[in-house]
């Protein structure tokens, strides 16, 4: 009894999977770090003369010289080492004294190779962290102490009491769906997590779900802005977080990226992938994946059943990891930048500004002390092709019958490699991934009220498109609590229905009656705004005070076809 | 090893109509080939006689009543059945379908989830996640994620004599296409790649639609150019429906797009091109299909496609029209008068 409750004291709702933490995957990895680095680079260079051939290399290193350049005047930030103009002041250098070297083609393609291999090297070496037990020892009694004091905060307490009555992250952020089953898996294969992603404080809520699991840390890739934040960065560069530098967009970076997410896959170690790329700016499920990383999962899968796995654990698995909020904080300025369309690269650089950590203790602060309700859904896992595994990890397809899926890379009974096959399979295992996104979905009161409220609003003025909808007048942006009521129960009992039939689950406090979900729906949606997406102006009339919020919220419901309920 | 051919791989194909049959000649140039049909009278009569329709079955090819059998032998798949026949098909085949294999499929008709107490002709409108072409049926229905499909003006009867001709072996995989390519291709025979799985397997499923209409007209006396007007507005049709269903224009353009689409809506030797001439001709519909040994595709396609435009919202006049003479009481050739006189505004206002 009570080593439970020590592991509640530490915020672990199941028993770890591996007691000792030098056991874990990742802590094995770090413990050769070096000789992991040198795979990568390897593998990196490996890639890139693959795809570009010997001959190729050049443009390669020209272009990535060329992009560096450009980011180097455009978007400097503080952070950035400060030899990197010398860097790459030397490798233009030494691309200008070509016309020697190329008399002599041996010694051109020697010294080409030479020159990537530096580059990459820089570059793996900035992307590299280092998992260390003893920080994570520390993290984990701070963190727990650190969300406790939050949620108390929240409940009106003083942080003498918290000591006393604890409230726990636990009560606050409900973890459902196939906890056991990842459990189990963890211990059979390397699990790649995917979450959904509307959140800064979402790498933050995985990190303490996988933890809470009792599984081994994971590690992923953080935007590097997260890691200019001092006390943040220093424990997510060693909980196994790895950086990743949006603004870096040139074929040697990515290829390095890539390379270091495979090995650390070859070598079993369990990874978590944002596949969307970045928060969903329209407050949507992810529908288009960024198929870089996952292709390095399918990569990884291929090279394990060729080679056999080095972790003794031969399969990938794939989870989905749907988090639902009655609440995003930086909804405001996300809408905006959804509505505004600048292109996807202009966002990344706000992102990129360096937050000030009392700015973020403040985000995180809010976000948990405002939200009745977070909700983790461990969605059903799969293999790297979308087949849903058994508790042993064994593939089935949809009829419940056991599948070997080495086969799916077998040809004339023999595995090949195939890169156009691998990019089809990792093609289908996205839209697979955005298939379970919206059934594993929960829906909540507040994505329903704000979906009825916006979707009335839009035939009530039928003539008006998206931007005329969001810039009607206040007084124009009620609707009629009765027709409302009717609306909301056409929908909910659509809902229902689909519910019932596995294609999106709902929340518990759906259960309830149409009255008491609008009033808890209105309560709860977008709570702590400035300006109410939905209130009651009377009791016979909502009202909305933010048709940019409205919507927001209202898109959580995108993609169920609820629409044609309202023709 | 990567996926050179190799002669000794055993073809399987599934179906003995006339296109199965003419198929499995083009690939007994390349290897041993066993062929699959449903009703062992079928078997009985193709292992007696080795000959269809009077054309001879070549001796490469071995016939079988049992899918299991053929699944186990074959890593390459070739279903030929009716589109209604394909559901059933795959449910027979699917137990015995391994992650390994792959499937190439050579059949132009259209899947329809139904809604409860529907039939073809009653339902309103479509959508497009009600309907699934025969490659998506497959990757729904099996473990198989290596399909394609086979589509191009390949009338069997000239397949069958050995006339030069070419295809389009589609498939998002390389690997498949490659595998196609080289099991069908010989010297009489050209195989082109294409990676727009979906356009292909639309391109010779919409023709079908046309194929018919130039039918009537041929039936009802209309020579030449009013068959040229058909073609080409059939096309630029084809394409609307096939763009706002997402698919790539460029695949309408090709053989299995245009091509195909000359070839059906100027032969007597097609099927649909057939029940179009006859009901041109002044014969009904219900005659005419008693009479039919295969089933002319282009029928269920025009109900589904025209329930389909409503449920896209976009505008089909060659068949809707066509729709209404065949399912609805519009005279014939009042409808293809109608059709002739619809004012097409511009030419060329697909590209």
């Amino acid at each position: 009894m009570e080593s439970v409750q020590h592991y509640i004291q530490e915020g672990i709702l199941y028993e770890p999977v591996i007691p000792d933490i030098h056991d874990w995957p990742i802590a094995k990895l770090f413990r050769k770090k070096s000789a992991f680095l040198e795979e990568v680079i390897e593998e990196t260079l490996a890639q890139l003369n693959r795809k570009a051939g010997a001959k190729g290399i050049i443009d390669v290193i020209e272009k990535t010289m060329y992009l560096e350049r450009i980011r180097m005047t455009e978007e400097p930030w503080k952070v950035d080492p400060k030899d990197e103009s010398r860097f790459w002041s030397q490798i233009k250098k030494e691309l200008v004294t070509n016309e020697q070297v190329e008399a002599n083609p041996e010694a051109f393609v020697t010294r080409n190779n030479e020159m990537l291999e530096r580059i990459v090297s820089r570059y793996a070496h900035e992307i590299a962290s280092t998992f260390k037990p003893g920080s994570y020892h520390f993290a984990k009694r701070f963190l727990p102490l650190f969300f406790s004091t939050l949620l108390n905060a929240s409940a009106g307490k003083t942080i003498r009491s918290v000591i006393y009555h604890n409230v726990h992250l636990q009560e606050r952020v409900n973890l459902v769906g196939e906890t056991e089953a990842i459990r189990n898996l963890s211990k059979r294969g390397t699990i790649v997590l995917v979450p959904t992603h509307l959140s800064n404080v979402d790498s933050i809520l995985v990190g303490w779900g996988l933890h809470a699991l009792g599984l081994p840390a994971f590690i992923y890739g953080a935007g590097l802005n997260l890691f200019n934040t001092q006390i943040l960065g220093y424990f997510m560069n060693r909980l196994g977080a790895y950086k990743v530098d949006r603004r870096k967009k040139n074929p040697v970076y990515r290829e390095t990226l890539n390379a270091y997410s495979t090995i650390a896959l070859l070598e079993g170690v369990h990874s978590l992938f944002f596949p969307g790329g970045t928060r969903s700016r329209s407050g949507t499920i992810e529908k288009h994946l960024k198929l870089g990383l996952l292709g390095t999962a399918m990569e990884a899968q291929r090279r394990n059943f060729l080679q056999g796995a080095r972790s003794g654990r031969e399969k990938i698995f794939v989870v989905p990891l749907v988090m639902s909020y009655h609440f995003t904080l930086e909804a405001a300025s996300l809408i905006k930048q959804h509505l505004t369309r600048v292109g996807q690269e202009q966002y990344y650089i706000l992102d990129g500004q360096p937050a000030s950590y009392t700015k973020f203790l403040r985000f995180v602060w809010t976000t948990f002390s405002s939200s009745s309700d977070i909700v983790l859904a461990f969605g059903k896992p799969m293999d790297i092709f979308g087949n849903f595994v058994d508790d042993e990890g064994n593939s089935l397809d949809h009829r419940g019958r056991l599948i070997d899926v080495k086969e799916y890379f077998m040809s004339r009974g023999k595995i090949t490699e195939d890169v156009q096959r691998d990019h089809e399979y990792t093609r289908m295992l996205g839209s697979r991934i955005v298939e379970r996104y919206h059934v594993e979905n929960r829906v909540f009161s507040s994505h329903l009220v704000a979906f009825v409220a916006f979707q009335m609003l839009k035939r009530k003025f039928p003539s008006l498109d998206l931007f005329g909808l969001l810039r009607i007048p206040e007084d124009e942006r009620t609707l009629p609590m009765g027709a409302y009521r009717e609306a909301l129960e056409r929908v909910l009992a659509r809902l229902r229905y689909l519910s019932d039939r596995s294609k999106v689950h709902l929340a518990p406090h759906l259960i309830n009656d149409a009255a008491t979900i609008i009033e808890h729906g209105i309560k709860n949606l977008g709570i702590y705004h400035a300006k109410r997406p939905l209130r009651y102006q009377n009791e016979h009339t909502l009202a909305s005070d933010s048709m940019n919020l409205l919507y927001y919220y209202h898109n959580r419901l995108d993609g169920y076809e609820l629409e044609s309920l309202f023709d | 090893m990567n996926s050179k051919a190799s002669s000794t791989d055993t073809v399987g194909v599934v179906g003995a109509g006339s296109f199965g049959l003419a198929l499995a000649n083009l690939l007994a140039a390349n290897r041993p080939v066993l062929l699959y049909a449903r009703r062992p009278e079928v078997v009985e009569e193709l292992q007696r006689t080795r000959r269809h329709g009077g054309r001879e079955i070549l001796p490469e090819i071995e016939l079988t009543n049992d899918l299991e059998a053929l699944a186990h032998r074959c890593e390459l798949v070739f279903p030929v059945v009716p589109s209604t026949a394909f559901p059933e098909m795959l449910h027979q085949l699917s137990p015995h379908l391994r992650p390994s294999h792959k499937v190439i499929h050579g059949t132009k008709g259209l899947f329809v989830y139904l809604p409860e107490g529907e039939t073809l002709q009653s339902v309103k409108q479509l959508r497009r996640e009600d309907v699934r072409t025969m490659s998506e049926l497959i990757q729904e229905e099996t473990v198989v994620r290596r399909v394609g499909c086979v589509a191009g003006p390949n009338l069997a009867g000239e397949i069958f004599e050995g006339q030069p001709a070419a295809t389009v072996v589609a498939s998002p995989f390389e690997e498949v296409i490659r595998e196609g390519q080289g099991a069908l291709r010989s010297g009489r025979f050209r195989v082109h790649g294409n990676h727009d799985l979906f356009g292909i397997e639309l391109a010779g499923v919409l023709k079908n639609i046309m194929a018919i209409a130039a039918g009537i007209l041929h039936g009802l006396g209309y020579g030449d150019n009013t068959r040229a007007l058909l073609v080409t507005r059939g096309l630029a049709e084809m394409i609307y429906v096939g763009r706002s269903l997402g698919a790539d224009v460029r695949s309408f353009l090709g053989l299995a797009g245009i091509g195909d689409l000359v070839a059906t809506c100027s032969s007597p030797r097609s099927r649909n091109f057939t029940v179009g001439y006859r009901l041109g001709q002044g014969e009904a519909l219900d005659d005419i299909l008693a009479s039919m040994e295969e089933i002319a595709e282009g029928l269920n396609t025009v109900s589904i496609v025209r329930a389909l435009t409503v449920g896209q919202g976009i505008s089909a006049p060659i068949t809707l029209t066509l729709y209404r003479t065949l399912f609805e009481d519009m005279d014939i050739a009042r409808g293809m008068r109608l059709l002739m006189e619809f004012p097409f505004s511009e030419d060329v206002d697909f590209i």
